[in-house]
């Protein structure tokens, strides 16, 4: 089994290692990713992204991971002799972001493990400090 | 410190919101504990916020206003002068900027200079913040050396951000005050690079 993890998410898959690249079948990628192919079309539940011309990914219904990657534009770490990857967010996704000025929404825990959502402070002025021990 | 700015601002809505890019919730206890803040105090072994912000070292403070909008961004701000014979940087000015906005008497950036005073994320900086998210995983998944190489590439991937850099390594059991860290901050440093990146204090 091999793990793919997304910020928040994270599932074990068959996979086939190759010459250090990551192939999934079709119902892997849907189960790692949410991703499916249809059409020369790479879609989830929210978006689809066309497949550049030339794409081989999904011939013969295998899904080369970073192939997977670089069509969504999206950095991926990958050690396939620990059996794990980590599907990234893409800078510019996260510069749009930041740069409409809309304070990216969270979840975290407190201490006790209770969860606290930034936009549940909506209406207040909010400072927020992020820090660490070391 | 934060608990007594809270306090005195908290009838105006306002509220703080505290943040730790700790590796674990125990590292991050001893200070909250003390703290004994009745703002949220929360933590974020994953980086999740540093993802979202593009934040790279710590502390960094930004202001929100009652809409959601991000009207200060990314700046560096001790709560305390405990440090200031180390950073060069005090405390009072910024503290004073959040009052003087929380009570209305100034406001944050219009749009525009707030976007101009925003650093952006690289793709490079989202690669190394991948090869992190990899680390911290296999680190907390009992392959401590596969974790190491990762570690090291993030660094090396963005030699600036030192959530990534210092923050890691207190899960790779290194000492983040000591002869590590140390050179590290020197060969950073000595480049006439800074390790604190305050925002240019336009508003006085």
């Amino acid at each position: 089994m091999f793990t793919v993890i997304e910020p928040g998410r994270e599932q074990a898959v068959e996979a086939r290692i190759e010459a250090g690249r990551v192939l999934l079948s079709a119902d892997a990628l849907r189960d790692a990713l949410g991703w499916e192919l249809h059409d020369g079309t790479l879609c989830n539940d929210a978006m689809c992204v066309p497949l550049p011309t030339g794409s081989r990914l999904g011939e013969g219904g295998v899904f080369d991971l970073g192939d997977v990657a670089a069509t969504l534009g999206r950095p991926l770490a990958l050690d396939t002799d620990a059996g794990a990857a980590f599907l990234g967010v893409s800078a510019g996704e996260r510069a749009q972001a930041l740069g409409s000025l809309f304070a990216p929404d969270f979840t975290l825990p407190d201490l006790a493990g209770q969860p606290h959502t930034l936009s549940e402070y909506r209406g207040k002025k909010i400072l927020m400090v992020a820090w660490a021990s070391w | 410190m934060w608990q007594a700015l809270y306090e005195e601002l908290r009838q105006r809505d306002f509220v703080v919101i505290a943040i730790a890019l700790d590796k674990s919730v125990d590292d991050a206890r001893p200070w909250i504990e003390k703290a004994a803040p009745t703002y949220p105090a929360l933590i974020d072994t994953q980086h999740v916020v540093a993802d979202l912000y593009n934040i790279v070292n710590v502390p960094t403070a930004l202001w929100i206003d009652e809409r959601g909008r991000i009207v200060r961004p990314n700046d560096v701000v001790f709560g305390t002068d405990t440090f200031k014979h180390i950073t060069n940087l005090e405390s009072a000015r910024p503290l004073a900027a959040v009052r003087a906005w929380v009570r209305g008497e100034t406001a944050g950036f219009p749009p525009a200079d707030a976007r101009a005073l925003q650093t952006l994320p690289t793709a490079l900086d989202q690669q190394a913040r991948a090869e992190f998210g990899l680390a911290e995983w296999l680190a907390r998944h009992g392959q401590p050396e596969a974790a190491e190489r990762h570690f090291v590439r993030a660094g090396e991937l963005a030699p600036h951000d030192f959530t990534i850099r210092r923050g890691s390594m207190p899960i790779r059991g290194i000492d983040p005050m000591g002869p590590r860290f140390r050179e590290m901050l020197q060969g950073w440093v000595s480049g006439g690079r800074p390790y604190y990146r305050p925002l240019p204090d336009t508003r006085g």
